[in-house]
């Protein structure tokens, strides 16, 4: 059923959050929080040296040491074959993902795990790291993207090809794939062009930064079954991979989701949790690992830097006819950038006929990747956003105006394939043309920039449960971990499908054990997908509901309806009963049937994309360099918000994160390939002094495919941020900056580089 | 016929490169034993590793997904998220 033009009682209502007060309490369990009797404590060994072969790893002195339970090594894991694997989770190289979590025979990023220990305690697991002897061959290391694709650069790894060109190269090297889509003719586009803007632009790898260090507790029981309690943004990816890395029966593993303190893409992978099952297996004791930040930054995806040439072509009237984009993505010490979306994202807001675009996935001496919010389109829009503003400036057009002369809308097929439908991106650029933020005036020496992102969202396989209660509460299930305020959308749409408050409906996330397969929690997929499943759960307990009260009144079903938590009789003709609530239909429940729920496990296709548009408005100190953010609005289609407040909250915090992006997140590397800056003083994310109020402005394009119209929210909103900064400190400046992180240091050497020119002239 | 549209790489080096084919098939299931039979390998890597647009709607997995001739069926990288 669709509700999306119902008069709805509960979706787009603001009810508490349902886990505020444990949250704000201190109460709510995250992976650091968890403890089991007979617990021990693993600890990892990394690399010193950003590439290095591994000759030998003695372990025998840190086994005697007294109170140490286990070490491991990669030759305690199953050997992996060198090619991609499928568990449901879609591809993976389990190869990688296990050399990742413990080196084979190389070390390939300063902090790359070679070795673990569990002991009684944290201290004696520390002193048994030092007892062990691992026998290095330093190599030649990489860092820089573009100097790991010199055909003079130390190769990682003597196996990867560069796939995806012709003919298939026989010497190894550091770029894994190349990817190009292709439209029209761009060169023909070219020479029709009134007007040329060329760009090179540089990101640098950014963390996620979130603020819970991985942690987990893992118990291998002698009997073979394993208990997993971890944070993570998949409790079934969890249980996936370690099976497949462990060789282990995915029957005897149990995931159990716990809290999790933000995990942005960079919570879909494991870390510890293999690590923690061997020890455990060999020690015979539950053991517990966490990271340390040092450790998070290290070990653990950033996203990609990247370096990019963005070239875009117009008629003097702003239509732009051709486009080309060159992108080469850091992947870290293994393949797998997100190269492929960022290809796709950075035109896909825009019709136009002529598009080229070519990327390389490129590993290099650093941490592996791992998605972050949009994996890959903050990055190539940064470029894009950045030249469109350019090229309005050229043509003396208005930068909301051109886009919206060249936007894409339903019918606008993109330069990687498919026709747009049913897409709000014109509304978000007229509501941002609209709002008073784009009108205000600005002080002299401030600027104002404006930049979009898009998004495509997915769906996925998902499992959701809808249980009433003997006293007619509710229970709803859901096989996500809640990372963005599903438990409250989720349950929202229940109590709507029922008719009964939000605040008789309870979400919860039970274990891997307990509910249907779900895909983990990314691509803002949880309140598309695992919301459509939970709806349908919902309506299968109406319908049984319906059928209940038809016993009761020895009526046919088609003479009951369901109405705001009731049934009733569907007319004068199906009798005159006095309506039977949920209460007490289930307090009736054993006479009619049994207990009263329904389980729905689905794949959800049909999840619609999102756009949005950031206006930003910055002041620059001219001794210092650091940029002000004065006034920030996003505004963001949303489908339909199920819950307002948590979308404000996504757009806000994505928004937030991209303000860091933009002005301040980068990993600094040492002349060694070691990482300088791994703590949050020297790696500096945004607080609360640094960002203004970010008003939250929600479009709401109903997705025609969803029960309610929802759209997903969280990966849009750190699209736009870096592009808008910069435009705007154009603006305010005249000064163009093509590199990330807009950092004082940089925005003052640019400023003083053209300073001599503004000048004379 | 239904045309089908690659633009990515991933599957143009199964079909020396061209972008465009013709396909009987009119389910996902059948359009990618066409595919296998005519270019060995492209069906796995379309079943396994692709994503298939039809008619603008993005399928992460089309197993059960139908089109008519005149559907719009690219093949398209599958997308993650973050």
């Amino acid at each position: 059923m669709n509700y999306v033009s119902s008069d709805l009682k509960v979706v787009g209502t603001r009810p508490i959050r349902p886990d505020g007060v444990e949250k704000v309490t201190g109460r709510a369990q995250f992976g650091a929080d968890m403890r089991m009797a007979g617990m021990i404590w693993g600890k990892v060994l990394r690399s010193p040296h950003a590439h290095a072969k591994i000759l030998s790893i003695d372990t025998s002195k840190a086994e005697k040491l007294p109170g140490v339970k286990a070490v491991v090594t990669a030759k305690d894991f199953p050997h992996i074959a060198n090619e991609e694997a499928f568990v449901g989770e879609g591809p993976m190289n389990f190869r990688d993902l296990s050399r990742n979590c413990l080196a084979w025979d190389k070390a390939l990023y300063e902090g790359h795990a070679v070795a673990a220990v569990a002991a009684a305690t944290p201290a004696i697991a520390d002193a048994a790291l030092e007892l062990i002897d691992v026998n290095y061959e330093v190599l030649p290391y990489v860092i820089d993207v573009e100097d790991a694709m010199a055909d003079n650069a130390p190769v990682l790894h003597e196996d990867l090809f560069t796939a995806g060109v012709e003919p298939k190269p026989t010497k190894p090297s550091n770029i894994a794939k190349v990817v190009t889509f292709k439209k029209g003719d761009a060169e023909a586009g070219f020479k029709d062009a009134d007007v040329i803007i060329e760009g090179r632009y540089t990101t640098k790898a950014v963390h996620q930064a979130y603020i819970e260090p991985h942690a987990c507790l893992c118990w291998h029981n002698p009997d073979g079954q394993v208990m997993i309690y971890s944070s993570s943004q998949g409790h079934f990816m969890v249980r996936a991979y370690c099976s497949k890395l462990l060789g282990i029966n995915i029957a005897n593993i149990r995931a159990v989701p716990l809290e999790i303190g933000g995990g942005f893409g960079g919570k879909t992978l494991v870390y510890l949790e293999p690590v923690a099952i061997a020890l455990s297996k060999k020690a015979g004791r539950p053991v517990k690992m966490q990271m340390t930040r040092d450790e998070v930054f290290r070990a653990s995806g950033p996203t990609s830097g990247a370096t990019m040439e963005v070239k875009l072509g117009a008629k003097k009237d702003g239509s732009i006819v051709a486009a080309r984009q060159v992108l080469k993505y850091q992947a870290g010490a293994f393949p797998g950038s997100p190269i492929g979306p960022g290809c796709m994202c950075g035109f896909a807001m825009y019709d136009i006929p002529n598009v080229d675009v070519v990327g390389y996935d490129v590993v290099s001496n650093r941490p592996k990747v791992a998605a972050y919010r949009a994996p890959g389109a903050p990055i190539s829009s940064w470029a894009v956003e950045c030249a469109l503003d350019d090229l309005a400036r050229k043509l003396g057009k208005d930068p909301i105006e051109i886009r919206e002369q060249n936007g894409a809308r339903n019918g606008t097929k993109t330069h990687y394939g498919p026709t747009h439908q049913n897409i709000g991106f014109l509304e978000t650029l007229k509501a941002a043309k609209n709002h008073p933020h784009w009108q205000a005036p600005l002080k002299p020496g401030q600027g104002r920039g404006i930049a979009c992102g898009f998004w495509f969202n997915i769906g996925g396989e998902s499992s959701a449960g809808c249980h009433i209660g003997e006293d007619g509460t509710v229970v709803a299930v859901s096989g996500n971990p809640d990372i963005g305020g599903s438990r409250a959308s989720i349950g929202m749409m229940v109590a709507e499908v029922l008719g009964v408050p939000a605040e008789q409906v309870r979400t919860i996330i039970p274990d891997t054990s307990s509910i249907g397969f779900s895909f983990l929690t990314g691509g803002s997929r949880v309140t598309f997908a695992t919301g459509m499943a939970a709806t349908q759960a919902a309506e299968r307990v109406v319908e049984d509901l319906k059928r209940r009260a038809a016993q009761i009144w020895e009526i046919p079903v088609e003479a009951v309806e369901w109405k705001d938590g009731k049934a009733y009789p569907a007319g004068s003709n199906a009798g005159a009963f006095e309506p039977l609530d949920l209460a007490t239909l289930a307090l009736r429940a054993g006479r009619t049937g049994g207990p009263i729920g329904a389980e729905v496990s689905l794949n959800a296709q049909g999840a619609g994309p999102g756009f949005g548009v950031h206006i930003a408005d910055v002041e620059v100190d001219h001794e210092t360099g650091a940029v002000k953010i004065l006034r920030y609005t996003a505004i963001q289609d949303v489908g339909k918000a199920i819950h307002p407040s948590y979308v404000e909250g996504q757009i806000q915090g994505g928004a937030a994160q991209g303000i860091g992006w933009a002005l301040n997140e980068e990993y600094i590397y040492d002349k060694n390939g070691k990482m300088d800056n791994s703590g949050f003083l020297d790696y500096r994310v945004p607080v609360a002094s640094d960002v203004p109020m970010i008003e939250a402005v929600m479009v709401e394009v109903p997705n025609p495919r969803h029960p309610f119209g929802a759209r997903g929210v969280g990966e849009v909103p750190i699209i736009p941020p870096m592009a808008a900064i910069g435009n705007a400190i154009c603006a305010a400046t005249g000064v163009r900056l093509h590199d990330l992180p807009m950092s004082p240091p940089k925005v003052r050497a640019a400023l003083d580089e053209v300073a001599p020119k503004m000048a004379a002239e | 016929m239904t045309k089908v549209v690659i633009t990515g790489s991933a599957c143009q080096r199964f079909t020396g490169g061209r972008t465009e084919l013709e396909v009987a098939a009119t389910t996902f299931r059948r359009l990618v034993l066409e595919l296998e039979e005519r270019f060995p390998g492209l069906g796995k890597q379309v079943e396994e590793g692709m994503a298939v647009a039809i008619d603008g709607e993005i399928f992460q997995d089309a197993y059960s997904a139908k089109f008519s001739p005149d559907s719009e069926v690219v093949l398209i990288p599958k997308i993650g998220g973050g």
